[in-house]
């Protein structure tokens, strides 16, 4: 294959214009549903998470047993169990709604994972001195747990988030007009592999200042070892 | 109630749909067999050429690392298994899973074992090398032993990922384990197969969970 066949089959100058604005819009949904992931599954992982530290023994099981499941289950199962089962219960939700849901709860479990290892990183008599000092549950834990059991979680988180916001390419599969979604219908309309690549760079270009930051943080934060 | 069991734990669905369920499985291993030891090998040469005394060498693998670390796995997926065809190269499904698998894992193993023999101090280098020994049989006997003890717990985390991102051969209609139960429930109009393969799943991939939270809340403490 020369080259003017390859950049002919892969960078067509005409098809990189025409699938600019379609790959654009992908993009726009692509980084809203990372945002409203990153968002819910951040508060509902904290939530979680200090829900765990309150010591309640059947709140505590299903908080692990639902924490273990979204852990061990590949994404693309319960994007696919809830879009195509709930509409036989009568409920119908939109594959956008869909794949945050599922991106958000599969944060969240992580999210809580995280930092209720943090949490538990924190020695014991940091809490006593807590409550010595009259603090609440609640002040006690974000002023004084908290603050120290971060540290440790961001490389972890860092990547976490990372990871599922990559995971919105699971739209394309419900239908979601996400970056790979716009990429490959227009693909099959141009039959040409031009709009492929395009959104290919499009993924680039989000997500490799993401990666370069979270390396960074990573070494910024790592612990350092002797 | 009564529609929620219908739906999702029909037992007679689940029933029918077995067999095909456990030929699903069985592609899934395979799978497994094929890219988790792919991903290892590519990751150890990955961290082995980060190493290398040559800067370009360092910068091109590093380029390489991040390029894979920022593209979404489906996404390299359908690059190679849509995208290549245009070029005139025809993967079967199979083969192109393997090699999207093999970019992505690369990059990711790569990082933990790079991160594992950049743990190992420099002592161990100075007093390996004063028992005579040369450079890669330092690497092999001396440093890698211990970098890999250091991120085990990483590399069995990655491992379940590795595991988990097999479901996505399903979209390139590789018949394993999540494709099967696909099948079986736009034939019956029933989800219950594909709570059969959650379970299954839930099923191969809880013991590990399991240990990686013990594990995590041990270094913890």
């Amino acid at each position: 294959m020369d080259l003017a066949h390859f950049l002919d089959t892969f960078f067509r100058p005409d098809l990189i214009r025409s699938s600019i604005p379609l790959i654009g819009k992908g993009m726009l949904i692509t980084i809203q549903i990372a945002v409203a992931v990153v968002i819910t599954g951040f508060a509902l992982g904290f939530a979680f998470a200090i829900v765990r530290a309150r010591g309640i023994k059947a709140i505590n099981a299903l908080i692990i047993i639902f924490v273990d499941v979204l852990r061990a289950l590949p994404p693309l199962v319960p994007v696919l169990l809830i879009y195509f089962g709930l509409p036989g219960l009568g409920i119908n939700l939109s594959s956008f709604a869909v794949l945050w849901l599922v991106l958000s709860l599969v944060l969240a479990a992580f999210v809580e994972e995280i930092i209720w290892a943090g949490i538990l990183s924190v020695r014991k008599g940091q809490w006593d001195a807590a409550r010595s000092t009259g603090l609440g549950f609640l002040p006690m834990l974000t002023h004084v747990i908290l603050p120290q059991a971060v540290r440790l979680t961001i490389p972890p988180l860092t990547n976490r988030t990372i990871a599922i916001t990559k995971n919105t390419a699971l739209g394309t599969v419900i239908g979601v007009g996400e970056i790979l979604n716009q990429a490959t219908t227009a693909v099959s309309f141009s039959g040409n592999a031009t709009p492929l690549m395009v959104g290919a760079f499009a993924y680039l270009f989000i997500f490799i200042p993401v990666v370069m930051l979270g390396g960074w943080i990573e070494r910024r934060f790592a612990w350092k070892r002797a | 109630m009564d529609l929620i069991a219908q739906q999702f734990f029909n037992l007679d669905i689940m029933r029918q749909a077995w067999p095909l369920i456990l030929k699903g499985l069985t592609m899934t291993l395979l799978i497994c067999a094929a890219v988790i030891p792919l991903g290892l090998a590519g990751g150890l040469l990955v961290a082995l050429a980060s190493q290398a005394k040559s800067a370009v060498l360092r910068r091109a693998v590093s380029a390489c690392i991040t390029l894979f670390r920022a593209l979404p796995p489906l996404v390299l997926l359908i690059l190679i298994y849509a995208g290549l065809p245009f070029a005139g190269i025809r993967l079967s499904p199979f083969m192109a899973v393997c090699l999207a698998f093999l970019l992505n894992n690369a990059s990711f193993y790569g990082e933990i074992f790079r991160a594992g023999i950049e743990s190992v101090g420099r002592g161990q280098w100075e007093a390996a090398r004063s028992t005579g020994l040369r450079g890669p049989q330092i690497m092999a006997h001396v440093i890698l032993p211990q970098a890999v003890r250091n991120v085990l717990p990483d590399l069995v985390s990655n491992t379940i990922e590795v595991v988990k991102l097999t479901s996505l051969a399903s979209v390139v209609a590789l018949p394993e384990l999540l494709h099967s139960a696909e099948m079986a429930r736009s034939v019956t109009y029933n989800s219950s197969p594909v709570v059969l393969a959650a379970g299954i799943y839930l099923l191969l991939l809880w013991p590990f969970v399991r240990l990686m939270s013990r594990l995590e809340h041990r270094v913890a403490q």
